[in-house]
């Protein structure tokens, strides 16, 4: 999955890249067409998260976006291979697989406890 | 003979005591494909272990979860099929793809079932899927032709074309391609370098009639520096760009004489002089030409070099018009009218019955271009589930029937550029807006009146998403 490292690195400053739905974590990174960016230090959201609406769906503009930002960690939803061995090889995090609420899914980026794979819905 | 029986009380508690002692877990497990259960909120009931396997979730950990982010397949939110299935309670069948939690991308089809306890209430989905990544792979394996789902057809004149083409792939051999505008002599070029021995190198595709000649030298053998004012450095040109692939010379017939008497030195002696030099280059490339036009009366005028037309014409590929392939018009229809729906976001079913009697019995001198523009224009004007007679180009609609005997403009005249333009959008009434830009800026206005300025409802009338309508008010200044 997702290369995820220690909580330490993750809490200091870093630029957070989220694909969404709605309020979710978009299922797939390749149909995003809406992504929010946020900053975070010492593990808390400093300043307020930008949402870009994209001019349509596109795995490869986005990992162009991604890197024209700067950004240095992508939480997102189902990620092709060589999507995610792309960015990863330009130093981008990648923590893939996540499901829920996108706003849950940043404040465990942040607080360095988001593992590939999470699940945040609660159930009914 | 069908007998029908009405079933009894006792066959129907023998049945209910049946299904009891199941194991509906067990059984959906013992099923080869994978099966999930949604309730009618869309959210995961069970689903089996083939899907676990499939999909890479633990069904303890998705169960109540929306299923569309397990399954994570390629439909988009607003022509969601889930809903289609809720709302109507009619099955479907459909194909995409998945990625799952490996990262891979898995074609798959799907098939939905609503699950109906009672005739006024869909209470969820059973979803069918189906890894079709095998049957893929067998189908480009059967065609031999990776490039070739880009053309379509099943008249006989298109059959006898592609049982030509692994022939043609094989050989080494000139080819020419012959066709009018518009029938897809690029992709069957695209198609015979993508199945033959040279396909690991470049395809290199030049117009003929695109440059003037003495630029064309240029790029097709390249030049030394020095050779004219402005050549600072060595070009290679784009035959030794293409060497160990294929170039692509289309419209041929535009070649200027002086440099067809190089292009046969190249064919003869698989050697040439770039512009300025005094070394002889070799090269190993296979030429595919292609035209529109007749390049044997061509030859009769002195147009065209006798002896380049030979030497080209060692395997000739003639292309049938659309007038020519009888039924593929609506298999075309059909194939464009998917493809636009799905590029954009649009749930169209079909066309209407006096839609496909005039477009069949139009005469398309653009060919398969014009037929896909006008079904690209006509899903674009469309804004409910049926193209009908008002949604094609005025064009089509001001074509008499009789004109469908309409002789195609001859060789002399007829070219890619002076072919008879592709439909000009005017549907709209004289007071009405004109140019796309207008029609949608007012498409979007009415939609706005319409759903009382509520801007998610504008966006389900014009089928569009949020973002998307978002982005256009923006574009036209509408906010």
């Amino acid at each position: 999955m997702g290369s995820h490292e220690g909580s330490h690195e993750q809490k200091a400053k870093m630029k957070i890249l989220i694909t969404v739905t709605e309020k979710d974590v978009a299922p797939r990174f390749d149909l995003a067409n809406e992504i929010v960016v946020a900053k975070s230090e010492d593990g808390k959201i400093s300043g307020r998260p930008r949402t870009i609406l994209l001019p349509r769906p596109s795995a490869e503009e986005l990992c162009g976006l991604i890197l024209k930002e700067g950004v240095s960690l992508v939480v997102c939803g189902g990620i092709e291979e060589n999507h995610c061995s792309y960015l990863t090889w330009k130093k981008v995090k990648v923590i893939d697989s996540v499901i829920g609420p996108y706003q849950d899914a940043l404040i465990a980026a942040c607080n360095g406890d988001l593992l590939p794979g999470a699940i945040f819905f609660k159930r009914e | 003979m069908v007998v029908v029986k009405s079933r009894n009380e006792k066959n129907i508690a023998s049945e209910r005591s049946l299904l009891d002692e199941l194991d509906l877990m067990s059984c959906m497990d013992g099923i080869p494909h994978g099966i999930l259960i949604m309730d009618s909120s869309q959210r995961v009931v069970v689903m089996n272990r083939y899907l676990e396997a499939l999909v890479g979730y633990d069904r303890g950990d998705v169960c109540g979860v929306k299923a569309g982010f397990v399954l994570r397949c390629n439909f988009q939110q607003r022509n969601n099929p889930f809903d289609e299935v809720i709302l109507s309670g009619k099955s479907a069948v459909l194909e995409g793809d998945i990625i799952n939690q490996g990262r891979k991308k898995i074609p798959v089809r799907f098939t939905l079932s609503a699950l109906v306890p009672s005739p006024e209430s869909v209470a969820g989905v059973l979803v069918v899927v189906e890894d079709i990544s095998l049957l893929k792979d067998l189908d480009e394996k059967a065609h031999g032709f990776p490039g070739l789902n880009r053309v379509i057809g099943q008249s006989s004149k298109m059959m006898e074309l592609f049982d030509l083409l692994p022939m043609v792939a094989r050989t080494d051999a000139s080819v020419l391609i012959t066709g009018e505008t518009g029938t897809g002599k690029d992709f069957i070029a695209e198609a015979i370098h993508k199945a033959s021995k040279r396909a690991k190198h470049s395809f290199i595709k030049v117009n003929c009639g695109a440059l003037p000649e003495t630029l064309l030298e240029s790029e097709l053998f390249g030049h030394v520096r020095g050779a004219f004012t402005g050549a600072d450095r060595d070009k290679p040109g784009l035959f030794r760009l293409a060497e160990g692939g294929t170039i692509f010379l289309t419209e041929i017939g535009d070649l200027p004489l002086p440099l067809q008497v190089k292009l046969l030195t190249v064919l003869d002696d698989k050697e040439f002089f770039p512009v300025g030099g005094s070394k002889k280059v070799l090269v190993d490339v296979r030429i595919i030409a292609a035209t529109h036009r007749d390049l044997a009366s061509y030859v009769k005028q002195g147009k065209f070099r006798e002896d380049l037309f030979y030497r080209l014409n060692v395997l000739c590929l003639h292309l049938p018009s659309l007038r020519e392939r009888g039924d593929d018009v609506r298999l075309l229809l059909d194939h464009f009218l998917r493809d636009f729906c799905r590029r954009l976001e649009k749930n169209i079913s079909g066309f209407s019955a006096s839609v496909i009697s005039r477009l069949s019995s139009y005469h398309y001198p653009g060919n398969v271009r014009e037929l896909r523009n006008v079904v690209e224009y006509a899903v674009n004007m469309c804004q409910g589930g049926i193209v009908e007679m008002e949604h094609l180009p005025a064009a089509i609609l001001a074509e008499k029937k009789d004109d469908a005997v309409l002789p195609y403009p001859s060789e002399e005249t007829g070219s890619e550029r002076s072919a008879p333009p592709v439909a000009v959008p005017q549907p709209s009434p004289p007071d009405g807006p004109q140019g796309w830009k207008e029609m949608e800026k007012k498409m979007i206005l009415d939609a706005l009146v319409k759903a009382r300025g509520k801007r998610t409802r504008a966006a389900e009338l014009l089928g569009w998403g949020r973002s998307t309508l978002w982005r256009k008010i923006k574009t036209y200044g509408l906010t």
